[in-house]
């Protein structure tokens, strides 16, 4: 099978087959889950049902569908982040490569300065002292890994800056933004589309941890990995109640990085002997 | 054809190819055909020199010799006989204990093909010492030996020195030892020296030519320059797309070539040595420079002190190698480079010494050609995009307007109609050198800056491009600055010519007065390295170098 | 070259110094009026007024922090909010074994991720490599916890083989420690090492593009001898770059690794201590793990240029 041109592998297949299924689940979330994500159905733990495919939580309330809500609030929150991030990391860098001089200077000065300190401690500082308030999760997670965007898509630009009908459009007279938006980015489009995939799969994971800690989405609203807090008790009973969630995001990042695994691997090719 | 003497070759054929045939094939399905049948045989002590554009195939041929292909290239047919065994019968491994001790390869780029982690020593000893040729103190006093012989400076301590430590030229001669060392019974010389300057590349030659017919190797010489071959072949195989067009003795393809390519290949090295006619003389030049110096942040000066003057239809070429300065010299006209000392006018006004401080019209007046031709032009741009983006911009004229200037320039370009909406990365080399050339006059320049921009192109392709641009010429009455390091083009296509050396002028004016004496030194050293297609003139330039040689090495050390 | 480490050295220092400008920030400024953070519901304006009282807050920010920075370098970060006692004394113990814990996972990871890397990378293309990698792909797609309770669920629980609470105390005796640890351990060794193994592979594969990587093929040299002695040298600088920043990595993960096994290590107490908004700790805890993580990327750095061959030995 392929796609513009390049052959897809088995593995690239599967992971466009988890990711398309994931966003349907949770564009659809209402419509396929069995039942309402909040009101108990019957008592807590009952075991796995024809009616209950996952069982019961811990307050009586099915599991399989609370795992379809949580979809969205997951999914949809980390697209989110990361579309944010990614505006703001991508002007930054972009600018920052074109511009250059002390513009470039100062900010990746300070861009290494955030990059040289944990995120994870970071975040949990401020949201430790702010609340986890959906709206501070949001920006405060862009801000940190836009960071990271900043870099790529500086380096990107900076390549693409120093080709030659880059310099042609500045004799000419071209500003600044013409520069960026049409010279610049219809080149940059595919290392900034597998990044978007990397950093998508970041922030997913990073959203779970926090709210797996306790800091990140706040009840009544759940995400997959304040499920897995809430579960964890359970397995010592024998329960594989936590690794229903856990593993609801383990496959949709495996999905992702997948995708992007392929995608970076056209655009790079080794060497080797030929027969 | 080099005087070898017959001693050194008798009849026994070393390497025997028939019917070589290679191929690309990858996921996607089957791709060009890189050699199409091509056979020859080599004798021990002969050289062989197989000569051709880019795509002909000829370092395919080498690696294959090698039972070695590139990636996703695959060898499909034929036969290539070393001593007794046909490499392609043969397992991997077998053919790796070949590389080295039998047949050694010696590449274009030095500098690239030496690793940056280990000392010259440990990698030229090295496939003598591992294929158990040699003993390492063995491998050792011959490499010394060798360096010896290929006249480089400090032999028995060079090889202690890293890659990045020693010169490009030195670095093409220790690679040539490397490959020498295990005593192999055949050399690749694959493009050695394409890369260097042409004062460098005559002792490289020299010393290539000496190896071999010290040790009565015999080798596939390489090369897409005529001349160069013509001082080092016995024979000489001519390639088109994979195919062969000729072979036969030197003497007789340079002087008497059958077929119409090669007629057409030595004609065009022998006509980058005639001038071209006088233009006529106007009054004011359109462009002026006057005592300009420049540096980059917190170096010296890389150019000290530069004047020049085109006049309207002039076609001034800058000439120099690498290290004069031209290259710089066009981005302090153009403002991307601020100057430091000295005037720029053009028209009579002076030019800001920064590009941001000029206006639009003082932008449009000059334009630039550049030498790569592939970065040179946006990649996911269409033609009109690319073209029509002056038009517009300086213009301001309407699309339909825009679209049918960008037409009539891609006529006058000899470009098809409908390659419009293509986009420039579907196009090839010499075409994509015609859009940058539409581009520069979308803007209807009075002054256009050509940089090297026939230097990345085959030599035919180049040709064209050249006539191009000085029927442009007459027609538009456009100047040109023309940098270059190539003395054929600069007698081709300029009437005037500066040349510089390490940042300075050392000689300016008419170029058939530049060009004929009394010479400054430096332009009597360039001119003279430049090669010519008669076999003796590598042995009279060395037997003139080295009467002159105090003379010469001063000229290139002092500032 | 040693202006250059110098360099990184300063600009370590630096850093050090900014990110405990950034916690101090974030943890006294950004909320407003610290006071009414930290006490949240319970407050009522006598509280209010003497918790303010308490944490100084009269003084003007930079006093404080200047104040908060010297004692930290002396190791008095004042007293805990939520249990009286001095914060350096809760804290030590458990930086102890977080450390311990990090320094098994770091000891096992790195060996068998470099070795596993050039293995992958030396049979490029092969069955071993492909297979290597999906399953480090995959490895480090999951979510830390996810390989954690996927262990404890089947090794611990069903099978037995191991506790699935890692207590240990002060006086816990080696051996048994090892023992106790062994998932937990296991967990941060299966994430990182994926992570190395890959980036290895990747900077060998990277190297074996180049110019004289196709020279020593012509040279008719061994695959192996070609990675080892011409690849792996000139790769060693971005190998050492992401070993040192996986183990700073470890740093990190190591805090929900603990959260799951229970391990009472500086992780556990910095996700204890933030729900109950004790700030001294929080800052204590915080800048301890940031000044490891700096720490660590410098080594990195600095190693990364020291093993440059062309800044070792200039022309």
């Amino acid at each position: 099978m392929r796609i513009l041109g390049h052959k897809l592998t088995v593995t690239a297949q599967i992971g466009i087959a988890i990711v398309v299924i994931n966003l349907f689940v949770a564009l659809f979330a209402p419509l396929i889950a069995p039942f309402d994500q909040a009101t108990p159905v019957g008592d807590a733990w009952a075991d796995p049902s024809a009616q209950h495919w996952l069982g019961l939580d811990n307050l009586g309330r099915d599991l399989l569908s609370r795992l379809i809500y949580g979809a969205r609030m997951s999914i949809g929150l980390s697209l989110i982040i990361t579309a944010l991030s990614f505006l703001i990391g991508v002007i930054t860098g972009f600018s920052a490569a074109v511009i250059g001089g002390w513009v470039d200077q100062l900010l990746s000065r300070i861009v290494d300065l955030l990059l040289s300190m944990p995120t994870l401690i970071f975040a949990f500082v401020i949201l430790s002292v702010l609340g986890s308030a959906l709206p501070v999760l949001i920006v405060t997670i862009a801000i940190l890994d836009s960071t990271k965007v900043f870099r790529l898509a500086r380096s990107v630009a900076v390549t693409i800056v120093s080709l030659e009908f880059v310099e042609a459009a500045r004799l000419r007279g071209e500003g600044w933004w013409w520069v960026v938006t049409r010279e610049v980015l219809p080149n940059a489009i595919p290392p900034l589309t597998a990044e978007f995939g990397l950093r998508f799969c970041f922030t997913f994971l990073f959203i779970a941890a926090l709210s797996f800690l306790g800091l990140g989405v706040q009840p009544p609203d759940a995400d997959w990995g304040s499920m897995v807090k809430d579960y964890r008790d359970m397995i010592n009973f024998g329960s594989a109640a936590p690794l229903y969630p856990a593993g609801a995001i383990a496959i949709l990042t495996i999905g992702v990085n997948f995708v992007v695994d392929w995608m970076l691997a056209i655009h790079s090719r080794g060497q080797g002997e030929g027969a | 054809m080099s005087d070898t003497p017959d001693t050194k070759r008798d009849d026994h054929i070393v390497l025997d190819i028939q019917g070589m045939r290679v191929v690309v094939r990858t996921d996607a399905g089957h791709g060009p055909v890189l050699v199409d049948d091509v056979s020859l045989q080599l004798r021990r002590g002969e050289v062989i020199g197989l000569i051709g554009e880019s795509g002909a195939g000829k370092s395919t041929i080498g690696l294959a010799t090698m039972g070695y292909t590139r990636r996703d290239c695959h060898i499909v047919g034929g036969q290539i006989i070393f001593g007794d065994t046909d490499i392609r019968a043969i397992t991997l491994e077998e053919r790796r204990a070949l590389r080295g001790p039998k047949i050694a390869y010696i590449a274009q780029s030095a500098a690239a093909s030496f690793n940056p982690a280990h000392t010259l020593m440990e990698q030229v000893c090295e496939a003598a010492v591992r294929h158990g040729v040699m003993k390492p103190a063995e491998a050792r006093s011959a490499a010394v030996a060798l360096f010896r012989e290929l006249d480089l400076p400090s032999p028995d301590t060079i090889g202690s020195r890293y890659p990045h430590q020693v010169s490009g030229g030195q670095l093409q001669r220790v690679m040539a030892a490397m490959a020498m060392v295990a005593k192999p019974d055949i050399l690749i010389f694959d493009e050695p020296t394409t890369a260097l300057d042409v004062t460098t590349q005559v002792e490289c030659l020299a010393a290539f030519r000496k190896l071999i017919r010290e040790h009565g190797t015999a080798a596939l010489y390489i090369t897409h320059d005529l001349a160069v071959v013509a001082q080092i072949a016995d024979r000489i195989m001519v390639l088109r797309h994979g195919k062969m067009v000729e072979f036969g003795d030197s003497r007789q393809i340079l002087q008497d070539p059958k077929e119409d390519y090669t007629r057409r290949l030595v004609r065009e090295r022998i006509a980058g040595h005639q001038f071209t006619p006088q233009a006529e003389e106007s009054e004011a030049p359109i462009l002026q420079v006057d005592h300009v110096s420049a540096s980059y942040p917190r170096k010296p000066r890389v150019i000290d002190d530069v004047s020049l003057a085109v006049r309207k239809g002039d076609t001034v070429a800058v000439v120099g190698e690498s290290g004069s300065g031209k290259s710089t010299l066009a981005r302090v006209i153009t403002g991307l480079l601020p100057r430091e000392a000295g005037d720029v006018r053009f028209d009579g006004e002076s030019l800001p010494p920064r590009l941001k401080d000029r206006s639009i019209d003082q932008l449009r007046r000059a334009q630039m050609i550049y030498q790569m031709p592939d970065v040179a032009l946006n990649p996911q741009h269409t033609l009109l995009e690319t073209i029509g983006r002056p038009v517009a911009f300086y213009f301001r004229r309407s699309r339909e307007e825009v679209r049918t200037r960008v037409v009539e320039l891609l006529r006058q370009m000899d470009l098809p109609e409908h390659f419009i909406t293509r986009k420039t990365s579907e196009l090839s080399g010499g075409q994509k050198q015609r859009v940058s050339i539409a581009r520069a006059l979308a803007a209807e320049p009075e002054l256009i800056i050509c940089d090297e921009v026939t230097s990345a192109l085959d030599q035919l392709v180049g040709e064209e491009i050249l006539r191009l641009l000085k029927k442009l010429q007459d027609e538009l009455g456009v100047a040109y600055l023309f940098i270059t390091h190539d003395l054929g083009t600069v007698k081709r296509i300029a009437n005037k010519v500066v040349v510089m050396l390490q940042g300075k002028v050392v000689a300016s004016g008419e170029t058939k007065a530049v060009f004929a004496p009394p010479y400054h030194p430096y332009t009597e050293l360039l001119l003279s390295s430049v090669p010519e297609m008669r076999p003796e003139w590598l042995d009279e330039v060395l037997a003139r170098r080295a009467a002159g040689a105090a003379a010469t090495a001063a000229l290139l050390r002092a500032p | 070259m040693l202006k250059l480490v110098l360099n990184r050295l300063g600009l370590g220092v630096l850093t050090l110094f900014a990110a405990s400008v950034l916690i101090f920030i974030g943890t006294e400024i950004l909320p407003g009026d610290l006071a009414s953070a930290i006490l949240q519901n319970t407050a009522t304006p006598e509280t209010l007024a003497k918790m303010r009282l308490d944490l100084g807050l009269d003084r003007p920010a930079y006093l404080r922090f200047f104040q908060w920075l010297f004692g930290a370098l002396h190791g008095d970060f004042g007293l805990s909010l939520a249990n009286g006692r001095d914060v350096l004394e809760e804290i030590a113990p458990r930086f102890a074994n977080t450390m311990f814990l990090a320094t098994y996972a770091a000891i096992v990871a790195v060996p068998l991720a470099i070795g596993l890397g050039l293995l992958a990378a030396i049979r490029q293309g092969g069955f071993f490599d492909r297979l290597v990698n999906v399953v480090t792909l995959m490895t480090i797609s999951v979510p830390e916890y996810f390989l954690a309770y996927l262990l404890i669920k089947y090794v611990a629980v069903d099978l037995g083989w191991f506790p699935s609470l890692a207590s240990v105390s002060s006086d816990t005796p080696f051996l048994d420690r090892l023992y106790i640890t062994f998932l937990p351990m296991l967990t941060l060794v299966l994430v990182i090492v994926a992570h190395m193994m890959r980036m290895t592979r990747a900077s060998v594969l990277s190297v074996m593009a180049s110019p004289y990587i196709e020279m020593a093929i012509l040279k008719g040299l061994k695959n192996s001898r070609i990675v080892v002695r011409h690849a792996l040298p000139n790769a060693l600088a971005p190998i050492i770059a992401v070993v040192a920043l996986n183990l700073a990595y470890l740093i990190v993960g190591v805090v929900v690794v603990e959260t799951v096994f229970v391990y009472p290590g500086l992780g556990q107490l910095m996700v204890d201590e933030v729900s109950k908004h004790d700030v001294p700790v929080v800052q204590a805890c915080g800048l301890i793990f940031a000044a490891t993580f700096i720490l660590l990327n410098m080594i990195a750095d600095i190693l990364g240029i020291l093993s440059n061959p062309r800044l070792r030995h200039p022309r």
